[in-house]
Parts: C-alpha cells; structure tokens; sequence
C-alpha cells in the first residue's frame, strides 16, 4: 500500500505513506506536552508519545491511569489528529460523576505522564485516496454526523481530506449542546472555507445563536434528510457520538435509504 | 511499565477479584457495533450450522422448542467494560451440535448485517457457550444482538455476535470481521487479549 502511495509527489500524500493504513498497536508512554480548554465542559489535550507509529483518520487510543495504590482505570479516546509523527491530540468531554474524564478535563497538565495503547480500530477510519485524488473520478462522497464530543474522530477526518486537498465531498452534520459547545470551532471554519472545502451544518439542541433559523431541538429524521447527503449518491457515512445517538442516527439513515453496509459507526456509551 | 499518573486517585473501590485486569464494573450496558443495529423479524430468522458434510437449520419456532439453559454469567467487553451476574436465556452450543458430525476445529460466527468473528470449537461447547434470546427476563433487544445471539462469556464480548444467523465450521482458524479491524484472534480477558 505504502508503494502507491509514494509515487505521487504531494507532501500531505508522502507523510500519509509513511503511516502504513493499520499500523502496529502497542503501549506507549505519553507525556503531555499542552492543555486547554476546548469548551466550558471539555478540554483538549496533546500528547507527545514515544514510538507512536502515526494514525489513521477516525482511529481511538486506550488511556491507563494508575493512582499511587496501584489501581488503574483505562478508557477509549477518539484521536483528533492523524498521519505521521509522534504528537496526538485528543478532545475530552467531562461526564458528570465520570472516574476517568474528568481528571482528563480538569486535572492534567503539561508534562504529566500517562500509558497510551494504540492505534486502535481499522474499521472507522478514512484516508485520502490517492488514486482518486489523481483522476478525480467516481470518489463516492463522505458524510460524517457528530453528535457533542463525537466530532473528534469525524474532525480528524475532515482535517486529513484538507491536508491531502482530496477532492471528495465532505459534508459535516454536528449536533452540540449551543454555540459554546462547538469542539475545534475554528479549525472547522477554517476547513470550511478551504480549496478542498467541508461542508458544516450545525444542529443546536439546547441554545442556538442569535438570529439562528429554527427553535433549538434534538436532530429529528427531517432534519437528518435535508442535511445529509442524500442516499442516492451513495455517500460513505460515519457516525459518531454516544449510543443512544448513533442509535437514532443510524437507523434513520437505513430507513431514509442508505445502505446500512455504507454506514460506519462509533458510539461512545451512554444513552 | 506502570507508573503513578500524578493527581489520578480514582474512585475509592475495592478491586473485585471477578473482574479481569483493565475492567470497570457498569450496571448499564453499553453497546459496541460497528454500523447501524440490523432488524431482523423472527419469522424470517433461521440458524444454520454448517459443516464439511452439509448444512443442520432451525427455523425460530424449532429453534425456542429446544432445550433452553437460564444462564448467568458475567460479561467482559474489550471497551474496558463489564458486567456482573447478567441472566440470559438460550440454547446451549452442546445441544446444537448434538447432531452434528464434523471433524472441523474452527468456527466463523456469521450475523445478520454481515458480520463475522472467529471461535475455536472447543471454546464453544462443554458448557460454555449459547445462542441466547432473552436478557433480564426479557426478548433480547435488537441494540443488544436481538433476536439472538451468540454468547460465550469467557471470552472478550464481540465474540458473542450479534444477531447471530449461523456457524460455519472450518479447517484453519481465520480471522472475523472484528477480527480483520485490529480485535485480537482469540480474545481472553484474563490475559487481556485485546488487539493484535
Ligand atoms: C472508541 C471510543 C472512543 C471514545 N472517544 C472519546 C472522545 O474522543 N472524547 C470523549 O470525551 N469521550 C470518548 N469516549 C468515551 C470515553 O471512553 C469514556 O467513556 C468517557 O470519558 C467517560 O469516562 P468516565 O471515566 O469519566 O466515566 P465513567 O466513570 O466510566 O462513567 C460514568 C457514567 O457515564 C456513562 N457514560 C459513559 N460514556 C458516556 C457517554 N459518552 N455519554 C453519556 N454517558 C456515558 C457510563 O455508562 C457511566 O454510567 C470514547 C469511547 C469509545 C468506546
């Protein structure tokens, strides 16, 4: 796979050929190396890890924590980041009476050390097609659906199609709490408005901005249909979220029509 | 390699010695899939073991008419999730396989939705293994494997696959759908095996 890859001359495609599709799994020592915070209610946070094999877009980490009385407790993180590199960054959400997420939010700090294990997931991911990406021809379009910290995974994806300039559509449909909740608003916009651009369609539940077009409410299957690549092109989907998210999305999408072998899923837990 | 994370305690606990290392005891249940949750209508259910020789199938009404084992056990999922004292329903693979003359070792668990995973044989029978359709008394839920899965508790638990619609044995162990995506080939939670 690597062979392929490395023809071409885009330097985006030659440090995506340095990260084999599946790359080895293992632990890790990470240390880390920023913090902040990414909304009231999450934080994102960088690692530098030693030996890192570089990522997939969409792939996850387990995290260990170890308290000084030897107990551990060890949880999945989406990877924000992909490609090349031994720097990862992921995005925390703070469950309430959570054990794990919110020492991650609220505790951590720069130079901490944690155990990664990882790359984790074969299945959920996306990577630049550089055949595709060549002749531009019969690249079946990409729709990814958030739900809150759900992004994380679906941004890493978005982030690799700017970085390769991939010219497959790219549609984002990302449901958070208000404005406020917004995970890498910025690096959305951003994408947004790039050559190789994605399209964001923002769903608010609980507050939306001033001037929003509708009422704030919980995706419904009519909203789903009208921001959602529709069935007929036959777009690639990858959803993201907590279960009972995911859940709901998925079996819209099936009755809406979409094959359920296109639809990749990631939840989270919850409901 | 384990060292202390500066400022994690955890949650004052006791370890109990029934979950396997790198567990958290829930009392929810969580779900992993890896697309949208089949529907699959029990009048057009059927189970089928198929061998070296030919093909044995159950149709859901001859299938619910076997002998049925109350089970309770606890489950260990590779998403660091377990839960204890779960009580299932279902048809033991011995009963299963009373029939069935094969001298294939491995088995390719095969699903509505068309996912697969990879269990040795005698993993699955002597009482350690079922195609369960009821969970806490009740018809097992489609986001849990409904209308039946398979279950085989000493196993991590996407071994236990969901919506379960038949056995296909086979000469060579070979990895499963979950299997293919970095899940381990074998899958013990006691031993922690997790990924490849
Ligand atoms: C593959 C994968 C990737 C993940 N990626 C991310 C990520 O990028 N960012 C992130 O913030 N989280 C992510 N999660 C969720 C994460 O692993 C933890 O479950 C979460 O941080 C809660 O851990 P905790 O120790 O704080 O809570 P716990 O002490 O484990 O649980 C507290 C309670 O909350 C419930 N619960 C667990 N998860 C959720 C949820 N998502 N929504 C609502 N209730 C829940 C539990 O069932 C429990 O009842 C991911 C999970 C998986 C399986």
């Amino acid at each position: 796979m690597s062979e392929a890859t490395a023809q071409t001359t885009s330097p985006a495609a030659a440090s995506a050929a340095a990260v084999p599709a599946v790359p080895r799994s293992g632990w890790h020592v990470a240390t880390v190396a920023s913090t902040r915070r990414e909304t009231p209610n999450a934080s994102r946070i960088e690692l530098e890890v030693d030996g890192w094999p570089g990522n997939a877009a969409g792939q996850h980490l387990d995290v260990r924590l170890t308290a000084p009385d030897g107990y551990t407790a060890t949880r999945s993180y989406s990877i924000a980041s992909s490609g090349a590199g031994t720097r990862v960054t992921l995005a925390v959400d703070r469950l309430p009476d959570g054990e794990v997420s919110p020492y991650l939010v609220d505790d951590v700090r720069a130079g901490d050390m944690l155990e990664v294990h990882g790359p984790l997931g074969a299945f959920f991911v996306w990577a630049p097609d550089a055949a595709h990406a060549a002749a531009a021809v019969d690249a079946r379009p990409v729709q990814l659906i958030a739900g809150g910290s759900g992004v994380v995974p679906l941004y890493a994806m978005a982030e690799a199609h700017g970085v390769a300039q991939d010219p497959t559509r790219f549609r984002l449909l990302y449901s958070v709490r208000s404005p406020d909740d917004v995970y890498f608003a910025d690096e959305l916009r951003r994408l947004a408005e790039a050559s190789a651009p994605l399209q964001l369609d923002l769903v608010y539940t609980r507050r939306a901005p001033d001037g929003w077009r509708t009422p704030p409410a919980r995706i419904t299957r009519e909203v789903l249909e009208s921001a959602v690549i529709p069935a007929a092109e036959r777009p690639r989907v990858f959803v993201c979220g907590s279960t009972g998210f995911v859940e709901r999305v998925a079996d819209w999408l099936v009755e809406l029509g979409h094959d359920a072998r296109s639809i990749r899923t990631e939840r989270y837990g919850g409901t | 390699m384990s060292f202390i994370t500066r400022g994690f305690s955890g949650r004052s606990r006791e370890r109990d010695e029934r979950l396997p290392p790198g567990q958290t005891l829930v009392h929810d249940f969580p779900v992993l899939s890896a697309g949208p949750t089949p529907e699959v209508d029990t009048a057009e259910w059927e189970f089928t073991i198929r061998t070296e020789s030919g093909e044995h199938r159950w149709n859901w009404d001859e299938f619910t008419a076997l002998a049925i084992d109350d089970v309770d056990t606890d489950i260990h999922c590779v998403t660091h999730w377990s839960k204890l004292g779960t009580s299932w329903r279902g048809v033991s693979l011995d009963t299963l396989f009373e029939h069935v003359e094969t001298e294939q070792e491995y088995v390719m668990a095969h699903s509505y939705g068309g996912y697969t995973t990879n269990v040795p044989l005698d993993e699955l029978l002597d009482g350690k293994a079922w195609v369960a359709f009821e969970f806490d008394g009740e018809p097992l839920e489609p986001e849990h494997g409904g209308p039946a899965r398979l279950l085989v508790p000493h196993l991590y638990f996407w071994k236990s696959a969901k919506w379960v619609r038949g056995l296909v044995m086979m000469d060579q162990d070979e990895p499963g759908f979950w299997e293919q995506n970095g899940y381990h080939l074998h899958g013990d939670p006691w031993t922690e095996e997790r990924y490849w």
